[in-house]
C-alpha cells in the first residue's frame, strides 16, 4: 500500500496556493504539508478555506497559482481522476455512495475488475473482502448503502479509498454524526492505517477530540495558513485563539440600546423539531428593539431553530408567543399571519423565483394587499415595490426587471423587500449577508437597526463571528440543536463563543 | 457609504414616473411582437390560401376550423395551468368520454327536458370533472408523487369506468334541444351574409378569456405562476402550495368535462371512446403556445395561438388533401420546430 517516499520528502506539499472566487480571496497563497502514517488537523472558521484548500488537493477545483508536490515530484492535479492516481483520496462529510447500490458495487464503483466485457463480481467481492478482512471490519457486503448507519456507510467510504490504493486520505469533519463508540473504532482504525504508512487531513470542528487523533495541527483563518504545529505544541486554547485571532472589523453600526420597558416580543418555550439537524427544547426571548444574535458551527441546528419558528419545518413541540398571544405554527403562512418573517439562507432556492420580476417577487408573501375585487392593482403594486427599491437602494433598472439578472446583494435586498412590505414584528435572518459586497452588507446591517428603532425583534443566524458579536445585542450560542449558553454583548468574546461550539467549554 | 446618493424619498419619484414609461414600453414591446405574429399569420394563410385555391379563406371554412379546434383549445386551457405547476394531466382524454357517458345518462335520466335538463346535466358533468381532477391531485400533492403517473392511472381508470357505464356502446341523447344549439347552432345567422358564430366557438372564447384573466390577474394565477417558478419559495412566501396545486388539476378536469359536453352535444350522443388521444394535442397546443414543460412559465394566450395553429395546419392539409399520415408526420415535425425555436430564442436573450 505504501510505496516508499524518497527520504525526507514529504508525501505531499502544497505552496502558496491561491484560489480567488469573483469578489473573493479564499486562498491568499496557502502552504501545507502531509509527510507519511501522519494524521495532520485542518482547523478554522466556516469560511476560512478549509474545503477550497482540500478541494484544490482532490482536483475539484483549480487553484490560480501555486505549487503542489507528491513525493517530492511536482503535480498537475487537474481532476478527480488524477488525484486518485496519485494516491489522494477524499471523503467529504456528505458521503458520496449510490444509495442502491451494495456495498461492494460502491467500493469498486469506477474501477471495477472486468473480465472481458463484463463485470467480475467475484473478484470485486474478493478485493473488498480482502480490504476490509485486513482492516478487521466487517460490514454487511450486500446491504444497499441507504440501509448502512452513517458508520458503516463512513467505513464503505474509506474502503473505496483503500481500493484505489489512496496514500493520502482526507476526512472532513468525520466524527459530526458518530456515536462515542463509533468514534473510538474510527480513530482505531486510523491508527492501524497510520502503521502501514497511510497520512491522513483531518478536518473538524470538534477540537476537544484532535489531541486524541492529530499529530499535527495546521490553523487556517481567512484563506491564510496562520500556524502549524505538532500537537503537543499547540494547545485548545492557543487554537482557537489563533483561530479567531483578529480584531473585530469595524464596520459595524451602533445597535440602539434596548428601551428599559420594551416588551418581549418572541417567546420561545421549549421548542423541538425534527427536520435536518433535530431541534429539541429550544428557549429565549426576544425584545422589542433587540437583536439576538445565534452562534455556532454549520450543523449546529442554528437554521433549523429559526424555520421551525418560521413554519418552515414544523415545530412538534413547544411554544410559540409573538407580542404576548401564543401562535400556533402549522406552516409558513400560519407564521406570517402572527408577524414573523424568515429571511432564509438560501436566497436561490427558497428565498425568490428568480424567473420572477422584482415587482412579483416583492410583493408574493403579501399579495392579498394589492387585490382589488379578485383582481391584482398593478399600479399599486408597482408603487410599494418602487418605495422598496428606493428605500433598500436596490439596483434595478425598473420594477419589471426579471430577478435572475440582478447581483447577489441585490436579490437579497429583493428578498428583504419582500418581507418589508408587510407589517411583521419579528424578523429572522439566516446568514443575511453570505455572499455578498461589503457595501451590500453595511446597507443590510443599517436596515437591520433601522428595523430596531421600529421596535422590530431580530434573530440573526451568522456563521461569521465578528458579525454575530458586531450585530447582536445578545449572542446564544447552539451545539448539537440546542442553546448552550447566553452571553450579554459587554461580556462576549469570540474565544468564549467558539469554546462552546465546540464543546470544549460547557 | 457615504457618497452622495439621492435621498429615498427622491428615487421613488424617480421610479414612478419612470413606471408609466416601462409600462408603455413593455406594451409597446408586446405590441410589436404581436404585430409581427400577426403579420407573419396573414402572410402564412395568404400563401396556404392560394395552395388551396381559395378555400382556406372562405368564411365557412374559418368558422369551421374555429369550431374544429373548440375542443382542443378548452382542454389545452386547463392543461396549461398543470403544465405551468411543472406537472402534466394525462387524463383529460379519458375524462372526456367519462363525463360525456355521464351526462348522456343523466340527461336521459332526468324526467325532465329543455334547457332545465341541460343546466343539470352541465353540473353534473363539471362535477365528475373536476371530482377526478382532485384526485388527481391528492397523490401529488400529499405524497410528492409525479402526476405523470397518478394521471397515467386516471387515464386508464376513467376510460374503462366510461365503456362500464356505457356498456360499450355510445348513449344516444333522448332530449335534444339545447345541446343542438351548442353542437349544431350559430349565433346571428345569416348576419352580413356569413354563416354567423358556433356557440362551441363563444363558450370557447370565454373559457380562454376567463382563464386568462385568471391567469394574467388574479392572486391565484400569480400563485401559480410562482409556484412553478419556486415551489419551496412560494411555501415560505405563505402561499398554500397544496391547495394551489390541487386547483389547477380541478381546472383541468372541469375544462375536460366542458370538452365532452360539446363532444356530446355535436355528436348528439356520449361514447365511451370519445377523446382518445386527446391529452397529447392538448399538451402539444400548450407547448407550442409557449408554456414551458419545466414550470413557471406560460399564458392563455400562447396556449389559444398554439391550438389554433394546429387547428389551421389540419384543415390545410385536408384541403390539400394531404394523406392522413403524412399529416402526423408535418404535424410533430411543426410541435418539434415550435419548441426548437422558442429555445433558440431563449438561448439568444440569455446571450445578449
Amino acid at each position: 500500500m505504501s510505496a516508499a517516499a524518497p527520504a525526507g520528502a514529504p508525501l505531499l506539499v502544497m505552496r502558496e496556493i491561491v484560489k480567488t472566487f469573483p469578489g473573493v480571496r479564499a486562498l491568499g497563497g496557502v502552504s501545507f504539508d502531509v509527510v507519511a502514517g501522519e494524521v495532520h488537523a485542518l482547523v478554522g472558521e466556516n469560511g476560512a478555506g478549509k474545503s477550497t484548500l482540500m478541494k484544490v488537493l482532490a482536483g475539484a477545483l483549480q487553484a490560480d497559482s501555486g505549487e503542489i508536490e507528491v513525493d517530492g515530484v511536482r503535480v498537475t492535479i487537474d481532476g478527480p481522476k488524477t488525484a486518485e492516481r496519485l494516491g489522494i483520496g477524499m471523503i467529504y462529510q456528505e458521503f458520496n455512495l449510490v444509495p442502491d447500490l451494495g456495498v461492494i458495487e460502491n467500493v469498486v464503483l469506477g474501477v471495477e475488475p472486468r473480465q472481458g466485457m463484463f463485470l467480475d463480481r467475484r473478484a470485486a467481492a474478493e478485493e473488498t473482502s480482502k480490504v476490509l478482512g485486513e482492516l478487521g471490519i466487517v460490514l454487511p457486503l450486500d446491504r444497499p448503502a441507504r440501509r448502512l448507519s452513517v458508520a458503516e456507510q463512513q467505513l464503505t467510504e474509506i474502503a473505496k479509498c483503500l481500493v484505489r490504493r489512496a496514500r493520502l486520505i482526507v476526512m472532513d469533519e468525520p466524527t459530526a454524526a458518530l456515536t462515542e463508540r463509533e468514534i473510538a473504532a474510527l480513530f482505531a482504525l486510523i491508527e492501524k492505517l497510520k502503521a502501514q504508512g497511510v497520512a491522513f487531513v483531518y478536518i473538524s470542528h470538534r477540537l476537544e477530540e484532535l489531541p486524541r487523533i492529530a499529530d499535527r495541527v495546521t490553523v487556517l483563518r481567512d484563506g491564510k495558513a496562520v500556524a502549524t504545529g505538532t500537537i503537543g505544541e499547540m494547545p485548545q486554547d492557543e487554537v482557537i485563539r489563533l483561530m479567531v485571532g483578529r480584531p473585530l472589523e469595524a464596520h459595524f453600526p451602533d445597535l440602539p440600546p434596548i428601551r428599559p420597558d420594551a416588551p418581549v416580543v418572541l417567546d420561545v418555550r421549549g421548542v423541538s423539531a425534527a427536520s435536518g439537524v433535530p431541534v429539541h427544547d429550544v428557549a429565549f426571548q426576544v425584545k422589542a428593539g433587540e437583536i439576538v444574535g445565534l452562534a455556532g458551527l454549520v450543523g449546529a441546528g442554528r437554521t433549523e431553530i429559526v424555520r421551525a419558528i418560521a413554519g418552515a419545518d414544523v415545530p412538534t413541540s413547544g411554544e410559540i408567543k409573538v407580542g404576548g398571544e401564543r401562535v400556533v405554527i402549522r406552516s409558513p403562512r400560519t407564521a406570517i399571519r402572527a408577524g414573523i418573517a424568515l429571511i432564509t439562507e438560501d436566497r436561490k432556492a427558497q428565498g425568490l423565483v428568480l424567473g420572477m420580476t422584482v415587482r412579483e417577487n416583492t410583493t408574493l408573501a403579501h399579495l392579498q394587499q394589492f387585490v382589488r375585487r379578485e383582481l391584482i392593482d398593478k399600479p399599486a403594486e408597482t408603487k410599494a415595490t418602487n418605495e422598496e427599491i428606493a428605500e433598500l437602494r436596490i439596483r434595478t433598472p425598473s420594477s419589471e426587471q426579471t430577478v435572475r439578472n440582478l447581483s447577489g446583494g441585490n436579490q437579497q435586498k429583493v428578498v428583504l423587500a419582500k418581507w418589508l412590505i408587510g407589517h411583521a414584528r419579528v424578523f429572522l435572518f439566516d446568514e443575511p449577508t453570505r455572499g455578498i459586497d461589503v457595501g451590500a452588507k453595511a446597507e443590510i446591517y443599517a436596515l437591520m437597526v433601522e428595523l430596531l428603532k421600529q421596535d422590530a425583534a431580530i434573530v440573526m443566524v451568522s456563521s461569521e463571528l465578528p458579525e454575530v458579536i458586531g450585530m447582536s445585542h445578545r449572542v446564544l450560542v447552539v451545539r448539537g440543536g440546542t442553546i448552550r449558553a447566553e452571553f450579554a454583548r459587554d461580556d462576549v468574546t469570540p474565544d468564549k463563543v467558539i469554546a462552546v461550539a465546540t464543546g470544549a467549554a460547557a | 457609504m457615504a457618497q452622495t446618493k439621492a435621498p429615498a424619498a427622491q428615487v421613488k419619484a424617480e421610479l414612478d414616473a419612470r413606471a408609466d414609461a416601462v409600462a408603455a414600453k413593455h406594451r409597446r414591446a408586446l405590441i410589436v411582437r404581436i404585430a409581427g405574429a400577426a403579420v407573419s399569420f396573414f402572410v402564412l394563410l395568404y400563401v396556404v390560401n392560394k395552395l388551396a385555391h381559395g378555400a382556406f379563406l372562405e368564411p365557412e371554412n374559418l368558422i369551421n376550423v374555429l369550431r374544429q379546434i373548440t375542443v382542443n383549445t378548452i382542454m389545452a386551457v386547463g392543461q396549461t395551468f398543470v403544465i405551468i405547476t411543472a406537472g402534466i394531466d394525462l387524463s383529460v382524454g379519458s375524462l372526456v368520454a367519462l363525463a360525456g357517458v355521464v351526462m348522456a345518462q343523466i340527461s336521459n335520466a332526468l324526467p325532465f327536458g329543455g334547457p332545465g335538463n341541460f343546466v343539470v346535466t352541465l353540473l353534473v358533468g363539471l362535477a365528475v370533472g373536476c371530482a377526478a381532477g382532485w384526485v388527481n391531485a391528492i397523490p401529488v400533492v400529499r405524497l410528492n408523487l409525479p402526476p405523470f403517473i397518478t394521471t397515467l392511472a386516471m387515464m386508464q381508470m376513467a376510460r374503462g369506468l366510461a365503456f362500464i357505464l356505457a356498456h360499450g356502446q355510445p348513449i344516444p341523447l333522448a332530449n335534444s334541444t339545447p345541446f343542438d344549439w351548442l353542437g349544431t347552432g350559430y349565433l346571428f345567422p345569416g348576419l352580413f351574409g356569413m354563416p354567423g358564430i358556433p356557440y362551441a366557438v363563444l363558450v370557447m372564447a370565454v373559457v380562454a378569456v376567463v382563464f386568462a384573466i385568471v391567469l394574467g390577474r388574479t392572486a391565484y394565477g400569480r400563485y401559480v405562476l410562482a409556484l412553478g417558478g419556486n415551489e419551496e419559495a412560494a411555501r415560505l412566501a405563505g402561499i398554500d402550495t397544496g391547495r394551489v396545486k390541487t386547483l389547477v388539476y380541478v381546472i383541468s378536469g372541469g375544462c375536460a368535462a366542458l370538452a365532452g359536453l360539446l363532444l356530446v352535444a355535436r355528436f348528439g350522443s356520449g361514447a365511451p371512446q370519445n377523446g382518445t388521444g386527446y391529452e397529447l394535442q392538448a399538451i402539444a397546443a400548450v407547448v407550442v403556445g409557449g408554456t414551458s414543460l419545466m414550470g413557471g412559465r406560460g399564458t392563455i394566450v400562447g396556449t389559444f395561438f398554439g391550438a389554433l395553429l394546429i387547428g389551421v395546419l389540419n384543415n390545410v392539409m385536408n384541403l390539400l388533401r394531404v394523406e392522413s399520415y403524412t399529416q402526423l408526420i408535418v404535424l410533430g415535425a411543426v410541435i418539434l420546430l415550435a419548441v426548437v425555436l422558442d429555445q433558440l430564442r431563449k438561448v439568444y436573450l440569455a446571450a445578449r
